[in-house]
């Protein structure tokens, strides 16, 4: 009879357990916070797709649980998204393969079959301008961390918004370095583009010859080619030719190598070399060709800082996810994601009006950030008014900052080394 | 300028060279049996990594890597054949496109899974380094590279046409019924062109790793030159898969360095496909 009575009861509260459980798991299910990531996965840009995928990785781990380590870092302290009762948020990666017929298919995959929140992406510029224009189309929420070419945020699109410094924000840093260095005497009479001929070089390019021309500095040639390409001797030895004072490379990661490789085997350098992020800051690019390019100048808004700091500790985060330390592209992709979640905890909900609001009433101050930006804020075009970035030199076998002198850890290197 | 100009010959032709080096498989595979195969570019891909890992375990350069990478792609190349390439051959065309894409996809993601999406690179310093004549600067990698492109394929064209080996590989591609009633075997003939092809992709990508990145996408960037090289040339010719290379090579460097680089590959692909309108078969291809 006991024995009953202790079986009954003990059915009974597994069933309520039972009943409680689901009911909980049911509200949690509800309330994840889906967010679509097109990347680079495949293709040449591979392995800078691979380090974004690591990077927001990272913020996920550090936003799903409780990382009271990280102080004022957006949404690091408590485990999910207080706002949504502690939300986990789950990000869904899709493989934009470098093409931008993919990138489109997969973001429109991930709204309408995965169902997605918002969507982040997707490295390479002229990617994200067809990726961005579906997001448009279902009325969803599209951030790019790391685009910077300058039509993206001039299609009047009502849910597009990126956090990155855009090409006109760098065109400005080289251009009041170049005219610094030219105030101190070194010759900045000429300088040659030589950028990658999709969405991200062009448009840098045509931005970079824009302010030169406002600033009365001279470009005196430019050299358009294929990131795909073979073989760059026939470009090398153009600007071999000209023999100009400064080159800007905009390029990405495999055709930057074979710059470095053929300028070498050429016997030729530049007084000044700018490599323009993408490819000079790919983690692979200084492992296998860093010895032969020192002294080359990128532009970042990323250091890693002093040992214990919030920034040091994502970065040893990410060390021991990839072997790597993070880099300026991938830590851009990690504050894209850090601030469209933030924006979705403001508005407390997953619904894509109430998250535009958030987005657009953003205001993230420099200690909430991982980046070196002045903050995160939007105009109403959707660029980061507050975004900034520093330039960085290869010294050895890593980035120094150098330049402006007051966030400068290291003294510029003047003239460029190479090998 | 003039300097420059002869720069950019002989850089072209050493460039030229490598294309015909790595396309000289593609077209003897093609020649024996009709058979294209859209793997090649990965496996001088899977030779490129096998030369970073012989640098990266016994520090060898190119000499040390050219006959392990050959060894080990001519294995891959008949255990290719023996698995896939000889039971598409018996369905339809499509089947022998898709058969051989899907190997090309496996061997990518393949080496995605076990080497990563970063890129690596030997050390500069591996072969020679660079000599300097009269102000022609001229890399010890490419002109090894360049000069045992050339020998391999004279070697490969006298072996086609003058051994006993030669004439039954030619035979089997000609008319298989009629030499396996000479008493040829054909399915052992095949074996070893895929055998020599892939160990030909394994020399050629110990080679192209000493002076170009390696990625577990280079075998793309690569593929689509061999494919232009072996039809210009001709399908089924190494001489002309040696001419058409060089060519190639001259044309790419001197359009990219006198009209500019974005302009270089409208130059190719025009000549390429003047010449394929009145030569269908390419310069040297059999009607």
């Amino acid at each position: 009879m006991f024995k009953t009575m202790g079986l009954m009861k003990g059915t009974a509260m597994a069933g309520a357990a039972l009943v409680l459980g689901l009911g909980l798991t049911g509200a949690f299910a509800q309330n994840t916070v889906k967010i679509g990531a097109v990347y680079p996965l495949s293709g040449n840009a591979a392995s800078a797709g691979a380090s974004a995928k690591a990077a927001i990785e990272v913020a996920v781990d550090v936003i799903n649980n409780a990382h009271p380590e990280l102080g004022d870092l957006t949404l690091a302290k408590d485990a999910g998204l207080p706002n949504l009762n502690g939300a986990k948020v789950e990000v869904v990666f899709a493989d934009n393969q470098g093409t931008p017929a993919a990138g489109q298919n997969q973001t429109l995959r991930l709204i309408t079959e995965e169902k997605v929140h918002a969507v982040l992406g997707s490295y390479q510029s002229g990617i994200t301008l067809t990726a961005s224009a579906i997001a448009e189309k279902y009325g969803i929420p599209f951030l790019s961390p790391e685009s910077v070419a300058a039509n993206l945020t001039e299609r009047g699109f009502k849910w597009f918004f990126r956090t990155t410094p855009v090409a006109s924000d760098i065109a400005k840093i080289y251009m009041e370095f170049l005219k610094e260095m030219k105030a101190n005497g070194t010759k900045v009479d000429q300088i040659a583009i030589v950028n990658e001929n999709t969405e991200y070089g062009t448009s840098i390019a045509k931005v970079i010859r824009e302010a030169a021309q406002a600033n009365g500095l001279n470009i005196g040639l430019e050299i358009p080619y294929s990131a795909n390409t073979t073989d760059v001797q026939s470009q090398v030895l153009q600007l071999k030719d000209k023999n100009p004072d400064c080159i800007i490379f905009v390029s990405y990661t495999s055709d930057a190598i074979l710059y470095m490789k053929t300028m070498q085997a050429l016997g030729y350098k530049p007084p000044i070399l700018i490599g323009d992020n993408s490819g000079f800051s790919d983690a692979a690019f200084l492992k296998s060709v860093g010895p032969i390019a020192q002294g080359a100048i990128n532009r970042s808004a990323w250091s890693a800082g002093k040992p214990g700091s919030v920034t040091d500790r994502l970065n040893e985060m990410y060390k021991k996810k990839t072997g790597y330390d993070l880099d300026d592209s991938a830590g851009r992709a990690m504050q894209g994601f850090f601030t469209m979640v933030d924006a979705i905890n403001r508005a407390g909900s997953t619904d894509p009006n109430k998250i535009l609001a958030a987005l657009k009433a953003t205001d993230l101050k420099p200690n909430q950030l991982m980046m070196g930006y002045r903050g995160v804020k939007f105009d109403e075009k959707g660029n980061n008014i507050m975004a900034s970035a520093l330039l960085i030199q290869i010294q050895g076998n890593d980035y120094v900052s150098v330049w402006p002198k007051q966030s400068a850890t290291a003294p510029l290197q003047m003239p460029y080394k190479g090998w | 300028m003039s300097m420059s100009l002869l720069q950019v010959l002989i850089g072209g032709l050493l460039l030229g060279a490598v294309y015909a080096l790595f396309s000289s498989g593609l077209t003897l595979i093609w020649g024996m049996m009709n058979v294209v195969n859209f793997a090649h570019g990965d496996f001088v891909m899977i030779a490129m990594y096998v030369a970073f890992m012989v640098w990266k375990l016994f520090g060898g350069g190119p000499f040390l890597a050219m006959p392990i990478a050959a060894m080990l792609l001519a294995t891959l190349g008949i255990i290719a054949y023996f698995s896939l390439v000889r039971h598409v051959m018996k369905g339809p065309m499509l089947a022998q496109i898709l058969g051989t894409f899907g190997l090309a996809l496996l061997l990518r993601y393949g080496m995605f899974w076990t080497f990563g999406a970063n890129f690596q690179s030997l050390p500069e310093n591996l072969v020679g380094g660079t000599y300097d004549l009269w102000g022609i600067r001229i890399q010890a990698s490419r002109l090894l590279a360049g000069t045992l492109a050339i020998v391999l394929t004279i070697t490969l064209h006298l072996m086609l046409t003058r051994t006993s080996l030669g004439s039954k590989m030619l035979a089997v591609a000609e008319d298989s019924t009629a030499a396996q009633l000479m008493g040829i075997r054909p399915d052992r003939m095949q074996a070893i062109a895929w055998g020599l092809a892939a160990g030909l992709t394994g020399i050629a990508g110990a080679l192209i790793a000493t002076f170009f990145y390696i990625s577990p996408t280079v075998g793309e960037t690569l593929a689509i030159i061999a494919f232009v090289t072996v039809s210009l040339g001709g399908f089924g010719s190494i001489t002309g898969a040696l001419v058409a290379g060089l060519l190639i090579g001259v044309i790419e460097s001197l359009s990219g360095y006198l009209i500019g680089a974005v302009y270089k590959d409208i130059v190719v692909y025009t000549i390429f496909i003047a010449v394929l309108w009145f030569r269908p078969q390419g310069l040297m291809g059999k009607n």
